[in-house]
């Protein structure tokens, strides 16, 4: 192509042979035939091109109008090009017409005015007055001439004036309208109404041509037109604009749209866009029409909620014509759209009684608001009223019916909003005004008319608070945080937890009256579940006042089973500062101290009848065994703080997390001194002190999983957490050794499962390559997991994450040696799985697995052929077709290490 | 030694679009047509570089299950009256279609009815294990068959 364009002096020679070869059958010929064209003409010049220019248009009619080569889209490709798609040649063809009439200097555009072809079927416009009745090779044609239109009237000022003279009259005489004469137009009238169907060829060819001079003036703003209003076209244009504005609104009008005129609606929604989307400095229509533009576009969304094309189309609109004034802000129109459009959905979304669905006047809320930052602060303080409306309707009237919108209310902002103004670099106003309002409404409501806890508001409002509290800096958290301990003091909180202060905790009365006082206030679970969420987002950096009280606080709800107070406490120990600077206050907390009162505390009381020998570390670990008196179920509650308080710790890469290791890992092999808990003593408790103590010893295991799992809730990115590198890693490298000797030691088939659970949770959430290079001793423990837990129903889960990882393992070159040793267990073990009734994934899984040992070496596999090929004729009658495909395949695999032949 | 093709211009027609499965985790997927169509569609035709679909000698409609007697029944059309390669596309599906399913399936081939000069020796021939065993063991035929089942060339 550059060869060809390289001089001009090739024209005389190339441009025939390109000419000749556009004649061509072959589509993908005719393609590069006009690039090149289009390419040369940029460089050959108009002397030369100019002797051409006649079978130039000929061959760009040919292939655009003539012969179009479109395909009909589906009907969401509507909105644009008649839902016509140009082919590949009528795209380039355009791309060369473009560059001719650029070129040119009008020579080539009065070429194309004065085409019969064109002309003729300018004039034959008026038979086709109906959509419907149009023939497709003429919406076709009409389309190819709507394209050709458009591309002469933005190529340039002067092309786009001589289209205007040419054709504009005509269109407008087709939609019944007057050039010369706007204000004998009838349509002026408010309630115009177009006398039967107005004439589509014309009402397209018309937004063409406006969206085409739309693009014109937009394309150069830098240097705007002065004589904008001396122009041919602006004249004319501005003539009929408030004309034409009239005949779209009436479109949409609810008696023309309402069967469902796509196409009429369309248009009309198109060309008001257009309209109302013109540079303020090139006025084409007056701030009359603007605003009424804007109306008609606004009652479509509000009230023509069930013509979702309609709605949509408007919305759309609506949006461009927002987003256009955020760029080229024009203070009259500015005033009229936050006056009609942002005020409109201020009331909409504050009102509640409104036919308009919640869910559709969030989405106009924040499609309307994330247009501009202005629009989005009002929009917000409409949420911000609509929540605190509905907020005090369940807080003090406990009204049921406000439950569902205000959780929808909540999601919204948390999903949406507050991401919008993160994302945009808005201020943190919003999200601090919008903590501090929720708090005050706690704080204002002294007594709550709920009857029962409402857990989907409740954590609706707490994933909005995270949110909000997690996208604020340093210094306005701080006020968040102040206030919240404000409300938490003067609440009931305050003296339920002195009931339990100042008992000693190995007191057994006091951890009595804990279970007294189990039952929360309704609102005292509120602020506690709150305030655990603001601490969860706080930044590392920012002072809490009071921490020592907050630590204490925390301590003892979770004793409660309280989850988010076990979070906070965990995101607590991972972001506090290691050492105090400045003047320290008494009531400060740094690390070390936090820390020491966590183990210090009342969970944890001395127990002396240690059986774990292990207790190396620095702090005694008996000081750490739970306590034996407590009831089971606290210790459970215990275990899952234990757990996210070493996941904090373990994240900012703390030692004392290998405490709380070994804590729980006491708790998982507790089982054996179990004659000397003095709770077992009453025989008709046994039995349910028995299952109980399952679950302790379950929930220990279980902690592991929260240690090692991501959280999506606290400890992560969004809640600023301290995350030091390869921390999976290193906690996996340091447990693994003590669950697998520890594996080897107890032979009590309930410790060995729950030992087996903790393997498979640490194993399954350690990144594979760490897991890799302890391939060969992991195999054989994890194929004991999976023997393991193949009983139990609930496991499923956990079953599958390790067979994901054992297949991670097989695809690794590394990993196919360890495989290789062992090949005979983990083949019996994977056909075991094979036949797993409880879930599919498994047995497609484990079939999987069976066809990537096929791969090892040929000695090791042999002997285990026939086996596979058994299991896998059980697997071909498999019910899911998944499955029976994957057998097909494996079946394949094992079949042909040895020959082609199947039999064994 | 070829004597020129046998249908040396049959009728090429499109592929059909593959249908994605979507998973449902709470009914079983019985044996459906379907399914062994899509087994079976891409075997290459032994004389000409298309698939079985493309010459239309099958389609989905011409395969029938009976789930219950484990009995799976595929009629295939040939392109031309007396193509003789009816019994090498005959032992094309059978060889596909061996490992696939569960022992206890029995799997009838035939030639669609009026659509071939021999149809009942045909029928007999591609249903009888013996001889397909037989026919399998010719290394000549055995070529051929893996041809039309492994060939990348469509």
């Amino acid at each position: 192509m550059l060869t060809y364009a390289s001089t001009p002096l090739f024209a005389p020679f190339s441009i025939p042979l390109l000419l000749e070869k556009l004649s061509s059958s072959l589509p993908l010929t005719k393609v590069e035939s006009f690039k090149y064209l289009s390419y040369c003409t940029s460089k050959y010049g108009v002397e030369r091109m100019a002797e051409h220019f006649k079978t130039l248009w000929s061959s760009v009619k040919d292939a655009t109008y003539v012969s179009p080569e479109t395909n009909l889209s589906t009907e969401a490709g509507f909105m644009s090009e008649m839902g016509f798609q140009d082919s590949d040649i009528m795209k380039q063809a355009f791309v060369l017409l473009q560059e001719l009439v650029q070129q040119s200097n009008g020579s080539f555009i009065s070429l194309i005015l004065e085409d019969e072809d064109i002309k003729i079927f300018m004039n034959s416009l008026n038979q086709y007055e109906d959509f419907d009745n149009i023939p497709i090779d003429i919406r076709q044609r009409l389309h190819a001439v709507g394209r050709i239109i458009s591309v002469c009237v933005n190529t340039s000022i002067a092309s786009c004036n001589k289209v205007f003279e040419s054709f504009f009259p005509l269109l407008m005489t087709y939609l019944g309208l007057s050039v010369a004469k706007p204000h004998e137009n009838s349509c002026l009238a408010e309630d115009y109404n177009p006398p039967g169907r107005l004439n589509f060829g014309a009402l397209y060819l018309c937004v063409e041509v406006l969206s085409a001079c739309r693009y014109l003036v937009g394309s150069d703003e830098l240097t705007p037109i002065p004589d904008f209003a001396n122009q041919t076209w602006g004249v004319m244009l501005h003539n009929v604009s408030k004309s034409l504005a009239m005949v779209f609104i009436s479109l949409l009008r609810s008696n023309v749209a309402e069967n469902s005129q796509n196409a009429y609606v369309c248009y009309g929604v198109k060309g008001l866009q257009n309209l109302a989307t013109f540079p303020g400095s090139l006025l084409a229509v007056s701030k009359s029409t603007y605003d009424s533009i804007l109306l008609k576009l606004m009652s479509v969304v509000t009230s023509d909620i069930n013509k979702t094309f309609l709605w949509t189309l408007a919305m759309n609109a609506l949006v461009e014509i927002g987003s256009f004034l955020d760029k080229c802000p024009d203070s009259e129109r500015l005033s009229s759209y936050e006056s009609i459009v942002v005020e409109k959905i201020f009331s909409l979304i504050s009102s509640d009684d409104s036919n308009m669905p919640l869910s559709l006047k969030l989405q106009a809320a924040f499609e309307i608001g994330a247009t501009g930052m202005n629009f989005m602060l009002r929009v917000v303080q409409g949420l911000d009223e609509a929540i605190s409306a509905t907020l005090s309707a369940v807080y003090a009237h406990g009204n049921r019916k406000s439950v569902e919108p205000t959780v929808k209310l909540l999601e919204y902002y948390s999903n949406k909003v507050l991401p919008w103004f993160h994302k945009s670099g808005g201020s943190e106003e919003i999200p601090l005004n919008f903590a501090l309002s929720i708090w005050d409404k706690i704080e204002n409501n002294r007594s709550f008319n709920l009857d029962s806890l409402e857990n989907e508001l409740l954590d609706a409002t707490m994933m909005a608070m995270k949110q909000a509290v997690g996208s604020c800096s340093e210094g306005s958290q701080e006020k968040i945080i102040n206030k919240a301990l404000g409300v938490l003091l003067s609440s009931n909180c305050l003296q339920w937890m002195e009931s339990i202060s100042g008992n000693t905790p190995s007191e057994a009365e006091g951890l009595q009256q804990i279970h007294k006082l189990d039952s929360f206030a309704i609102r005292d679970e509120w602020i506690t579940s709150l305030f655990a969420s603001i601490v969860i987002a706080l930044r590392p950096q920012t002072y809490i006042q009071n921490g020592k009280f907050i630590l204490q606080f925390f301590i003892t709800t979770l004793l409660n089973g309280h989850v988010p107070s076990a979070q906070a406490l965990g995101s607590l120990v991972n972001k506090l500062p290691l050492k105090i600077t400045g003047t320290p206050l008494s009531k400060n907390l740094c690390l070390d101290e936090a820390v020491d009162m966590i183990f210090h505390s009342c969970i944890w009381t001395s127990y002396n009848g240690s059986t774990y020998e292990r207790g190396s570390s620095e702090i005694d670990l008996s000081s750490l065994r739970l306590c034996s008196l407590s009831p089971e179920s606290d210790k459970i509650h215990a275990t899952i703080g234990l757990a996210w308080i070493g996941k904090g710790l373990l994240m900012r890469g703390h030692e004392k997390v290998k405490d709380i290791t070994m804590t729980l890992l006491n708790c998982m092999i507790s089982d054996g001194d179990r004659g000397s808990l003095p709770n077992s003593k009453h025989p008709s408790l046994v039995c349910n002190d028995e299952d109980l103590h399952h679950q302790l010893m379950k929930s220990a295991a279980d902690a592991f999983h929260i240690i090692m799992s991501d959280s999506e809730s606290c400890l992560n990115k969004r809640y600023h957490a301290t995350i030091r590198p390869l921390y999976k890693q290193r906690f996996s490298n340091t447990v693994m050794p003590i669950l697998s000797t520890l594996m080897l030691k107890y032979d009590s088939p309930s410790i060995r499962s729950m030992l087996c659970r903790a393997i498979a949770y640490v194993v399954s959430d350690t990144p594979l390559t760490a897991i890799l290079s302890e391939a060969k001793k992991l195999i054989p423990l994890l194929l004991d997991c999976l023997s393991m837990m193949v009983e139990d129903i609930m496991n499923k889960e956990i079953i599958y994450s390790v067979l994901l990882v054992i297949s991670g393992i097989l695809v690794d070159k590394n990993g196919q040696d360890a495989v290789a040793e062992n090949a005979h267990s983990i083949v019996n073990q994977l056909i075991e799985l094979t036949t797993y009734p409880h879930m599919m994934v498994i047995r497609e899984t484990a079939v999987q697995c069976l066809a990537a040992i096929s791969e090892l070496p040929y000695t090791r596999i042999y002997p285990l052929r026939t086996l596979v090929l058994r299991a896998m004729l059980k697997a071909l009658d498999d019910p899911k077709w998944v499955v029976r495909q994957e057998a097909v395949r494996c079946r394949q695999a094992w079949a042909s290490i040895a020959s082609r032949s199947l039999h064994f | 030694m070829t004597l020129g093709l046998i249908n040396a211009n049959p009728v090429v027609h499109a592929k059909k679009e593959r249908v994605v499965r979507t998973e449902d985790s709470h009914t079983d997927d019985a044996v459906d047509p379907l399914e062994i169509y899509d087994f079976v569609r891409d075997i290459r035709d032994p004389e000409h570089p298309y698939s079985l679909e493309q010459l239309s000698v099958l389609s989905e409609e011409s395969i029938t299950v009976d789930e219950k007697l484990g009995r799976i029944l595929i009629t295939f059309t040939p392109t031309i009256q007396h193509c003789s390669m009816v019994t090498v596309i005959g032992l094309c599906l059978r060889e596909k279609l061996k490992d696939h399913f569960p022992p206890h399936f029995k799997v009838d081939i035939k030639v669609a009815p009026g659509s071939h000069a021999n149809e009942e020796s045909v029928n007999k021939q591609l249903n009888d294990k013996e001889r397909v065993s037989a026919a399998l063991e010719n290394p000549h035929l055995r070529q051929l068959v893996d041809e039309c089942l492994y060939s990348s060339e469509l």
